[in-house]
């Protein structure tokens, strides 16, 4: 895929399915790429940011939408799905994998995961309204989950770990994020916790904190070594939350949702939604706001015909002869608003960011996946 | 075009493109079952969201109606006169007939509307987005002008059929 008519931050882009791809992953070495696609998860050998990623095994055990993939520290992929499964993958030497299917106990689908830092614990979210977080258990061979309950009371779309592993933030269609206590006796140890701002005890289950932002939490992800957390909402807003309670909120310059959030160092965060390409906010004094669009095109040509922002500060600008102008212009335009050509790498909304370069807590290197089957790597 | 129909269809097309943000979402009622929302009776109410009413005069409205993975839109197109509300009835019905090549056109339009459409997240990832709300703008623009089109034939067919057969009675 030639990248040279896109914007400069994109390293490379890598049209690989004809599906959306709602979840992709990196191994810790970012050799090895997983995607979901359709009731599918592909995995591909990355080979450099000009040649196309070469597939090397496609885990194929679920019978619906794959909803999620996540990668462990040690290499075990893990999948979940819309059939109520998830699978553990473990890597053989010979390059295939091996499935284990997860204990979850839920009855609805299953919608994300994510592997603890430690790689011995994950959390799946489900429709089901519950939490598993799973763990293996030597005994018996198998995968098994705890549940959390209470008082989630819809469709758990995201969720993070603490680096710690032991808080986990989740969000849902409910409007919450909340944080739980994910501690497994016996795999974490209390020590960790010792002196944290979040509380004083963290039995499994309980909630530690909870903000209620009214519209569908489309993704969460902690910023652990300040304590911070950040969520992107349905109603096109960006949070970040900390340990007091306090929250911060700025709202998308588009008026569109984002559906994924990346924290790039301790005072900065990209999203990627609805408008198709990154956006960056940066934490100035005391207040988050927008700094800059990655990779946004067009922005001479009818910019009022896919920004649905925009056009409202225009109307509160007093100056008469600019609005007497614009509106001839709008008349002028009538048929070519329609016709103009969407250029930017994404061609439609982007679920989920991922790091794929970082140096010294610094994030470099994005990696993006969307609904139109592409993974887009920006630089950042 | 008017000057009124501007900020009509403006107005339109900024609320179907925020209305449009939609994801892949599994039932929470049936077990293994992804449908479209607005369509099911729901006991959750948080999946459906505030539905938008666009009226440019009794006439001429719009009621987009959004949930989490689906969003029905209802076009009440103009209907003037008997014979309009005629030709529009006749003209919808014709569309609907064939609503499985539209992909996203409702087989039946919602009560007091004339043609209703349903986009699923499965569209919105499959086709462009900038696209689907310029369709949907692009055809009420144009079905106001089919249909006075179609009048003004009817109109100068009724004339040249009144004029020929009142023709015989002229000596």
């Amino acid at each position: 895929m030639s990248v040279s008519h896109h914007d400069k931050s994109v390293v490379a882009a890598f049209k690989l399915v004809k599906a959306p791809i709602y979840s992709h992953c990196y191994s810790n070495d970012k050799s090895l790429l997983a995607i979901t696609c359709d009731t599918n998860c592909l995995v591909y050998r990355l080979q450099g940011p000009n040649s196309q990623p070469k597939l090397v095994a496609t885990l194929a055990d679920h019978d619906k939408t794959v909803t999620a993939v996540d990668i462990s520290v040690h290499g075990r992929i893990v999948t979940c799905s819309q059939d109520r499964n998830a699978y553990v993958w473990e890597p053989l030497s010979d390059g295939t994998y091996r499935a284990t299917l997860v204990l979850l106990r839920i009855n609805r689908a299953a919608t994300a995961v994510c592997w603890a830092p430690s790689g011995y614990k994950f959390a799946v979210g489900s429709s089901a309204r519950i939490i598993a977080v799973c763990y293996y258990e030597q005994e018996n061979n198998w995968w098994v989950s705890k549940h959390i309950r209470k008082p989630i009371k819809s469709t758990v779309n995201c969720l993070s770990w603490h680096e710690n592993g032991v808080l986990l933030a989740s969000g849902g269609t409910d409007g919450y994020m909340r944080v739980f206590s994910g501690f497994i006796k016996g795999l974490d140890s209390k020590d960790i916790m010792t002196g944290s701002p979040w509380g004083d005890k963290f039995p499994f289950g309980s909630l530690v904190k909870e903000w209620y932002q009214g519209s569908y939490i489309h993704d969460v992800e902690w910023r652990s070594n300040i304590e911070k957390v950040g969520y992107v909402s349905h109603d096109g807003c960006l949070s970040v939350a900390d340990s007091q309670g306090q929250v911060q909120t700025v709202d998308a310059p588009e008026g569109l949702p984002y559906r994924s959030l990346l924290w790039i160092n301790d005072h900065e965060i990209l999203c990627g939604g609805y408008s198709c390409h990154p956006v960056m906010f940066t934490e100035g004094t005391g207040a988050w706001k927008f700094s800059q669009s990655l990779d946004q095109v067009n922005k001479g040509a009818p910019a009022a015909s896919h920004f649905a922002g925009d056009n409202d500060e225009d109307d509160e600008n007093p100056t008469f002869g600019m609005s007497a102008l614009r509106k001839f212009k709008e008349l002028d335009l009538k048929g070519k608003v329609t016709a103009h050509e969407q250029e930017s790498a994404h061609e439609n909304a982007i679920v989920q960011l991922r790091t794929f370069a970082e140096s010294n807590g610094q994030v470099t290197q994005v990696s993006s996946c969307g609904l139109d089957g592409k993974i887009v790597i920006y630089s950042v | 075009m008017s000057q009124s129909l501007r900020p009509y269809l403006t107005a339109v097309r900024y609320s179907l493109e925020a209305a449009l943000t939609l994801s892949n979402f599994s039932s929470l009622e049936v077990e293994r079952h992804n449908r479209p929302e607005v369509e099911v009776p729901n006991t959750s109410a948080e999946l459906l969201l505030q539905p938008m009413h666009i009226s440019r005069n009794e006439n001429e409205q719009v009621l987009i109606e959004p949930s989490v993975n689906s969003v029905r839109v209802s076009i009440k197109v103009k209907q003037a006169d008997e014979i309009e509300h005629i030709l529009v009835h006749k003209f919808t019905r014709f569309l609907e007939h064939s609503a499985e090549s539209f992909y996203v056109l409702r087989r039946t339009a919602m009560p007091g509307y004339s043609i209703s459409f349903l986009i699923t997240n499965k569209h919105t990832e499959s086709m462009k987005t900038g696209k689907l709300v310029d369709f949907i703008i692009e055809f009420m623009e144009e079905v106001d002008k089919e249909i006075s089109e179609i009048k003004l034939f009817l109109n100068a067919r009724a004339r040249f059929v009144a004029e020929a057969y009142l023709g015989e009675f002229v000596y």
